[in-house]
C-alpha cells in the first residue's frame, strides 16, 4: 500500500519514522540483496577491467515534467555518463535530500521511476542515503547518483580521440529536454506535443561499440546542449569540426516552441541523446547501429571533423551561408537536470 | 511553424543569394540600420552568400548599444538610492555605466529587476507598493508605444510608486546625423522592418531622392534580408534611388498613426546623447508636462558626474559603421560576451556580439 503524509523532519533522524520510509518505500521499491544486507557500506566484486566512475547531482524544477521526473532523470543521466566513456554501467549509490513537507506519494513516484530506469538499464542500486532539511532549504527533493561501471580493457573512448576526417552523428532530434523543462516552467506550449527524451543510452552505446571498432569518441550533449558538447571535443581533440544545419534532427514541435521562446535548440540540454565520432569508414555502420536501438531511431550523420583551426565549431547554415558555431557564454542557466 | 519556415526555404534563398551574384557589377557597401537585421546576417551566414562586390555594414540600430553611458549612470544612481526598485529590460543590465553596470549593483544588494515588458513593471509596482519602482524605459519608436500605454495603464491605476526614466531614442535624427558625419561611401541602407511599422517610409524620402541613396524596408528571415539585397543592388545597377518594402506583410508607408499618437500624447521629443553619435537635436523622448509626475527624472535626483567610457571602446566607431569589430584593439581578447567592456558586446543584438559568435575569426 502506498504511504500518505508528508515528509517530516523525524523522517530523517534515523529513528522510527527513518525505519519506516526506508522499509516502507526505499525498500519497497529498490531492494536487492546488496541493499538489503543494510550495512555501513556495500561490498563488491566486479568482473576484471577497468572502473569508469561518475557523479551527479539533480536538481531539475519541475521535478515531474513531460516525458519523465527527477528519478529517471537521475539514473539516466549518471548511467549515460558512465556509458560514455564505453563503460558497462554495473553499480549505482542513491542520495535523497528531502525538503520538509514533500508529499510522500510524490516521493513514492520518483522512487518507483528510478527502480524502473535502473531495471531497465540493469544496473543494481547498492547503497542509498536519505536526509530531511527544514521547509525551505531545498527545494521539494535533490537526488545525487554517482554511477559505476567498467571498461573491457583495450577500449579508448573519450573526448579527446578525434582525429581529422572523422565523421560525427548525432542519435536523434536535439532540444527535447531543455525545451520540455523551459515550457513546464514558463506554462507556456504545454499543450504541444514535447516531451523529455530522458532516457538510458548505455544499450545503445553497446550496440556501437560492438560495431564500431573505429569508434572515437561518445558524448551526452546535457547541458549546454549539441552546440557545447561539440566544442568541447572540438576543443580537448585538437580538431575543428563543420556540421551540416540541414541534416541536425530537430523535432517540429520542438522548433516550434523554440521559435515561440527565443531558445535555439542546438543549446539545449539533451537526457537521451549521444554524439558518436567515429572514422569516416564506419559512419554508415554506427548509423545503422544507433537506428538498431529504440533510443537511436532518428540518428544522423551531421558533420565531420577538420584539421584546420583547431577547437572551432563550423555550421552550414541551412539556407547557404556558414557561420561559427560557439559555445553557450554568458547566460545564467536555470535547473534543468 | 509554417509562416517561418515559408521565409527560411533553402532553395528560394540560394536562388536570391544567385540573383545577386549576378546582378551585382559595381562595388557597394550597404549600411543595415538594425541590429536584428545585424543578427540574421551573421546567424544565417548570410553575409558568407553575398558576392565580394556587395558589403554590409552595421549601423546605430541596436537600442541597447546606443544607450549612453550617462544614461546608464542615472539609472545606477536610482538603483543605489534607498527604497528605489530599478526594473529594465535583461540586456541591459550587463551595460557598463562609469562604475560599474545594473548587474554589479544588484550583486552588491541593490534592488534591480529584469522585466520582459513595460506592463511587467506595472505589475511589479503593484506587488512592492512600499517601494518606489522605476522603469528604465530604452528603445526606439517599436518600443516607445509600449510604454507609454504602460505608463497610462499605471496612471489609470492610481500608481504612485511607479514612474519612467526616459532613454528613448528615435530613428530619422539618427539616421540625418549619420548622413552629415563622415562619408561613409554607403551605396544604400537596408531599413528596419519594426520601427518602419511604426513610424512609416516619409523618413527615408529624403535619403532616397535628395542623397540619391537607396532604401529597402527589409524583414529579417533570411529570405527576407536576401530579397531585400537584390532590391537595393537592382536599383544600384538600374541607376534608381527610390524607397521600397519588401517588408510588405508588415509595413505600411503610413506607418502606425495609432502608435505613433500614442507615443506623442505622453512624450515630446528632446535632445539626446548617443553612444559614439554624441548629442543629437530631438532625438529622444522625454515625458511631456502632463506626465510630469510619472517621470523619474522629476521625482529623483538623477544628476551625475561626467560620464566615463572604457579608454578602449570603439563601440562609438562601430555604431556609425566606421570600422568592424575585429579593428577594436580589445575584441575577443579583453571584451567577450562574458565580460563585455562595451554595450556593442552585451547586447544580443550588438554588432561586436554579432561578430564574436559567429564571424570572429573573419
Ligand atoms: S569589442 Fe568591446 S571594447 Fe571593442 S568596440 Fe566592441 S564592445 Fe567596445
Amino acid at each position: 500500500m502506498a504511504m500518505k503524509g508528508s515528509i517530516m523532519l523525524d523522517h530523517g533522524a534515523g529513528g522510527k519514522a527513518s525505519a519506516e520510509l526506508v522499509g516502507g518505500l526505499f525498500a519497497k521499491h529498490l531492494g536487492n540483496e546488496v541493499l538489503g544486507q543494510m550495512d555501513d557500506a556495500a561490498v563488491l566484486s566486479p568482473p576484471p577491467g577497468r572502473l569508469a566512475v561518475s557523479t551527479d547531482s539533480f536538481v531539475v524544477d519541475p521535478i515531474f515534467f513531460p516525458g519523465g521526473n527527477i528519478g529517471s532523470l537521475a539514473v539516466h543521466g549518471t548511467v549515460n555518463d558512465v556509458a560514455m566513456r564505453g563503460a558497462t554501467p554495473l553499480y549505482l549509490t542513491v542520495g535523497f535530500v528531502l525538503e520538509e513537507g514533500l508529499a510522500i506519494s510524490d516521493l513514492e513516484r520518483v522512487v518507483a521511476s528510478m527502480a524502473e530506469a535502473a531495471k531497465e538499464a540493469g544496473v543494481m542500486v547498492v547503497a542509498g542515503d536519505t536526509k530531511v532539511v527544514g521547509r525551505g532549504q531545498a527545494d521539494k527533493l535533490f537526488i545525487n547518483t554517482t554511477g559505476i561501471g567498467v571498461i573491457p580493457d583495450g577500449l579508448e573512448i573519450g573526448a579527446s580521440q578525434a582525429i581529422p576526417g572523422d565523421a560525427v552523428l548525432v542519435s536523434g532530434t536535439v532540444g527535447d529536454h531543455g525545451v520540455t523543462i523551459m515550457a513546464s516552467r514558463e506554462g507556456l506550449g504545454l499543450d504541444a506535443p514535447i516531451a523529455s527524451d530522458s532516457a538510458s543510452l548505455n544499450h545503445l552505446a553497446a550496440g556501437l561499440i560492438a560495431a564500431c571498432p573505429g569508434l572515437r569518441t561518445l558524448r551526452d550533449p546535457t547541458r549546454g546542449g549539441l552546440a557545447t558538447a561539440l566544442n568541447e571535443i572540438a576543443a580537448t581533440s585538437g580538431v575543428s569540426i563543420e556540421l551540416d544545419e540541414a541534416a541536425i534532427p530537430i523535432d517540429p514541435a520542438v522548433a516550434g516552441v523554440c521559435e515561440l521562446l527565443g531558445l535555439d535548440p542546438l543549446y539545449l540540454a539533451n537526457e537521451g541523446k549521444l554524439i558518436c565520432i567515429v572514422e569516416a569508414e564506419q559512419a554508415p555502420a554506427a548509423l545503422a547501429a544507433m537506428r538498431a536501438d529504440a533510443h537511436g531511431k532518428g540518428a544522423a550523420i551531421i558533420g565531420h571533423c577538420g584539421g584546420e583551426r583547431a577547437g572551432r565549431v563550423w555550421i552550414n547554415t541551412s539556407v547557404g551561408g556558414r557561420r561559427i558555431l560557439d559555445m553557450l557564454s554568458g547566460e545564467p542557466l536555470p535547473r534543468i537536470c | 511553424m509554417k509562416h517561418v519556415d515559408e521565409y527560411r526555404d533553402p532553395a528560394m534563398a540560394k536562388e536570391l543569394a544567385a540573383q545577386i551574384r549576378r546582378a551585382s557589377k559595381t562595388p557597394v557597401r550597404f549600411m543595415e540600420l538594425c541590429g536584428t537585421h545585424t543578427m540574421a546576417l551573421a546567424r544565417h551566414g548570410l553575409h558568407t552568400m553575398l558576392p565580394p562586390t556587395v558589403a554590409m555594414v552595421s549601423g546605430p540600430g541596436c537600442p541597447v548599444c546606443v544607450t549612453a553611458t550617462e544614461e546608464i549612470d542615472r539609472a545606477v544612481k536610482l538603483a543605489q538610492t534607498p527604497g528605489v526598485v530599478v526594473a529594465t529590460f535583461g540586456d541591459l543590465v550587463r551595460v557598463p555605466g562609469s562604475h560599474g553596470s545594473l548587474a554589479a549593483q544588484r550583486a552588491a544588494g541593490a534592488a534591480v529587476e529584469v522585466v520582459y515588458s513595460p506592463l511587467d513593471a506595472v505589475a511589479l509596482a503593484e506587488r512592492r507598493s512600499g517601494e518606489q519602482v522605476v522603469f528604465l524605459g530604452i528603445g526606439f519608436e517599436t518600443t516607445a508605444p509600449t510604454v507609454a500605454a504602460a505608463l497610462l495603464t499605471a496612471e489609470k491605476q492610481g500608481l504612485t510608486n511607479f514612474s519612467v526614466l526616459s532613454a528613448h531614442k528615435l530613428l530619422p535624427p539618427a539616421l540625418a546625423a549619420l548622413l552629415a558625419g563622415p562619408d561613409l561611401g554607403l551605396g544604400g541602407f537596408l531599413c528596419p522592418g519594426h520601427v518602419t511599422t511604426v513610424i512609416g517610409t516619409a523618413c527615408y524620402q529624403p535619403v532616397a531622392h535628395e542623397r540619391g541613396l537607396p532604401c529597402v524596408v527589409a524583414g529579417f528571415e533570411p529570405t527576407d534580408v536576401l530579397a531585400s539585397i537584390l532590391m537595393l543592388v537592382n536599383q544600384v545597377e538600374q541607376g534608381r534611388s527610390e524607397v521600397e518594402i519588401q517588408y510588405k506583410r508588415a509595413v505600411h508607408a503610413q506607418g502606425n498613426p495609432a502608435a505613433m499618437a500614442l507615443m506623442n500624447q505622453v512624450f515630446e521629443p528632446v535632445d539626446a546623447p548617443w553612444r559614439g553619435l554624441g548629442h543629437i537635436p530631438a532625438s529622444g523622448l522625454a515625458l511631456r508636462e502632463a506626465y510630469a509626475h510619472l517621470d523619474a527624472a522629476r521625482r529623483f535626483d538623477v544628476d551625475v558626474p561626467p560620464a566615463k567610457d572604457h579608454p578602449g571602446c570603439r563601440c562609438g566607431d562601430v555604431l556609425r559603421g566606421l570600422i568592424p569589430p575585429p579593428e577594436c584593439k580589445l575584441f575577443a581578447g579583453v571584451c567577450t560576451p562574458s565580460s563585455p567592456l562595451g554595450p556593442c558586446m552585451v547586447s544580443a543584438e550588438g554588432t561586436c556580439a554579432a561578430w564574436h559568435r559567429y564571424r570572429r575569426d573573419e
